[in-house]
């Protein structure tokens, strides 16, 4: 397994570049020019050729993004268009905040998701099951931007209990967290039942009760255990979306995290940013899918890494 | 040897729901006992309720559609149909275990042999994990397991067949039960395993005079190892004979059908006979004798009425009309005696 592992780290590293050429050439298709967008209206030609040459947008592309590639390896990422600050400092404290907030949308949308599956499964065909299945799919179906928006009508304007998106106590989280796991769970639900329903058919299941097991520990030990291979796979798939798919709830809460940052950056051209933001996206997908690939080991003792 | 009656089933009937008001009988009025030191086969083609039989002796109907609704099955004198599911749970793998056809996909693939037997030993007794352990190390040395301390530390994807399958038996027999119930045990495995295996259930019948239920549709293996055989057909028992008494002279047009398409070596036979058309859907069971479409000797009373199981006397049964007189002059027989 070290050795897999250090074989995985080291294949992200060509992984990496290919992913910032890409991102790099793309941000340049973007219509508009961040120059124009950083200067006052009534600027001059002069002006404009000047900043333009500043900021070495008169190179030609490639060596653009040496210059930029050469940057980063020295842990410079720039410094934003917009505030003029460096990046380093923009990042840290809005992914504290996205971090924080996903972090506990995950939290409880898979507690609660795998356990509505599995109740659903060994309740097969019974009213927990259709209970579990209405509530899994209004999860799915249910749009982050209208459920936060009825969140903060019903428990922030009319009941007053919670903050429409402070972040400074736990109270902050509560709302948010909840929009953002709904459709994790909701999708979770419906997974780990199949795969539930799936496993409680296998031979070692009839083996298990033909021990003398109770129903319980042949659910959780037999058929939980070996169903979770599919249930991390989704984890895995949904945490990477949400990390990067935030957007919508910070807007709605006003939270100023890394999707607020994305949407403000893409408008106002600021290619620094978005290059960032986007290498972290990436980056992050790389490290979960590995933890997933690693999970899959512990889970599976078939999978062999080598 | 004293021949203590372990098991015995009466009258046993299992349906299957197919729909809201449709059910589908697999096994019906089936009778049987499996007396101390015994093994008995039970034989029949794939689908005529051999497995469902075993399946309701155990009562393991959870998550299927099946169960058991009628009958009485008897252990050591206690029905286990009017057994709690608690009383029922200390019953399984202590009382009475069960293999299965694929040993390879009937151990649990993410735990290790170790915690899988272990489990099974604690369930029934008091013994600590160190005790459970050293009585799993014991029990695989019983199965033939060369190398136990290594076996007991495997995932069962690192191991053969033959060796999934003796560790079942060794989890099936840690605890001593009376009755074991063998589900085609040998049906997935090599012919040389399958000697070893089934040489290892007759060692431990002589050890333990554990009573032996096997389920098999290979005649090969019941000519081998069964005293007495049972033969179902579509969810019923149409014959039931002392081992050599059925080969030798075969009574149901089933049974005689069954044994005819056996090879045998040396026979010079070029193309072996076999029983035209195939078991009946359990939906659509024809009236009368449930194997007359299929049956030679098929009359106008055999396609309109269903025999009983004839009692013929000296351990044996037979489900057809042809010898319904033969069950009368056994009896007439007997009360002369």
């Amino acid at each position: 397994m070290g050795r897999y592992f250090v074989k995985r780290v080291l294949s992200t590293i060509p992984l990496l570049l290919v992913i910032s050429i890409l991102i790099f050439a793309f941000i340049h298709l973007i219509p508009g020019d961040p120059v124009r967008k950083m200067l006052p209206k009534e600027a001059t030609q002069e002006e404009y050729e000047q900043l333009k040459e500043e900021l070495g947008f008169n190179d030609p592309l490639p060596i653009q993004y040496i210059n930029y590639m050469k940057d980063l390896f020295r842990g410079d990422f720039g410094e934003s268009y917009k505030s003029g600050l460096p990046i380093s400092e923009i990042f840290p404290a809005r992914l504290q905040a996205t971090l924080a907030l996903t972090l506990w949308g995950i939290v409880w949308s898979v507690i609660l998701g795998t356990l509505i599956g599995i109740v659903s499964a060994v309740k097969r065909g019974k009213v927990l099951d259709y209970v579990g299945m209405v509530i899994a799919t209004s999860g799915i179906s249910v749009p982050s931007f209208w459920l936060g928006l009825m969140l903060i009508q019903i428990f922030s304007v009319q009941l007053g209990w919670l903050p429409t998106g402070q972040l400074d106590s736990w109270k902050g989280y509560i709302l948010p967290s909840i929009t953002m796991g709904c459709s994790i769970m909701g999708t979770l639900a419906r997974y780990s039942r199949s795969s539930m329903l799936e496993t409680m058919q296998e031979d070692y299941v009839r083996t298990a009760r033909a021990k003398g097991q109770r129903e319980s520990l042949v659910v959780l030990r037999h058929a939980f255990r070996n169903s979770l291979v599919q249930v991390v796979t989704v984890v895995g798939l949904q945490i990477g979306g949400l990390l990067a798919g935030s957007v919508l709830v910070e807007t709605v809460f006003s939270i100023p995290g890394l999707g607020r940052l994305m949407v403000d950056s893409i408008n106002f051209r600021d290619y620094k940013v978005i290059q960032a933001l986007l290498m972290f996206f990436a980056l992050e997908y790389i490290v979960i899918n590995l933890i997933v690939d690693l999970l899959y080991g512990v889970l599976n003792p078939k999978i062999r890494y080598d | 040897m004293t021949e203590q009656v372990l098991l015995d089933v009466r009258d046993l009937r299992t349906e299957f729901k197919t729909g809201r008001k449709q059910s589908v009988t697999a096994v019906n009025g089936v009778s049987f006992q499996v007396r101390s030191g015994e093994i008995v086969g039970l034989v029949g083609e794939s689908g005529c309720g051999k497995s469902v039989t075993s399946l309701s002796i155990m009562q393991l109907f959870r998550n299927t559609n099946g169960k058991v609704t009628g009958g009485e099955v008897f252990l050591k004198g206690k029905n286990l149909l009017t057994c709690s599911e608690k009383e029922m749970r200390a019953i399984r793998g202590k009382e009475i275990s069960m293999i299965f056809q694929e040993p390879m996909s009937s151990l649990n693939p993410s735990m290790r042999i170790d915690a899988q037997l272990i489990e099974a030993i604690r369930l029934h007794t008091d013994l600590d994990k160190k005790a459970a352990r050293a009585h799993a190390l014991d029990m695989l040395g019983r199965v033939g397991i060369a190398n136990p301390e290594m076996v007991l530390r495997s995932f069962p994807h690192q191991l053969s067949g033959g060796m999934s399958q003796r560790v079942m038996i060794a989890m099936a027999m840690c605890c001593d039960p009376t009755v074991l119930i063998a589900d085609e045990p040998t049906t997935a495995l090599d012919v040389t395993i399958q000697a070893q295996i089934l040489q290892l259930m007759r060692k431990i019948r002589a050890e333990n005079d554990t009573g032996i239920l096997l389920i098999t549709h290979d005649l090969g293996v019941v000519a081998e190892m069964c005293s007495r055989v049972i033969v179902m057909y579509a969810g019923r028992i149409v014959e039931e004979a002392p081992v050599e008494e059925l080969f030798a002279c075969p009574k149901h047009p089933y049974t005689q059908g069954l044994i005819a398409s056996v090879p045998k070596l040396g026979s010079g036979v070029t193309s072996l006979p076999s029983i035209p058309g195939s078991v009946p859907d359990l939906s659509m069971m024809p009236e009368g004798c449930k194997f007359a479409p299929r049956c030679s000797k098929a009359c106008d009373r055999c396609h309109k009425e269903e025999p009983a199981l004839f009692d013929l006397g000296g351990d044996r049964k037979s489900r057809c009309w042809l010898h319904e007189s033969e069950q009368v002059k056994s009896t007439k027989k007997e009360a002369a005696v």
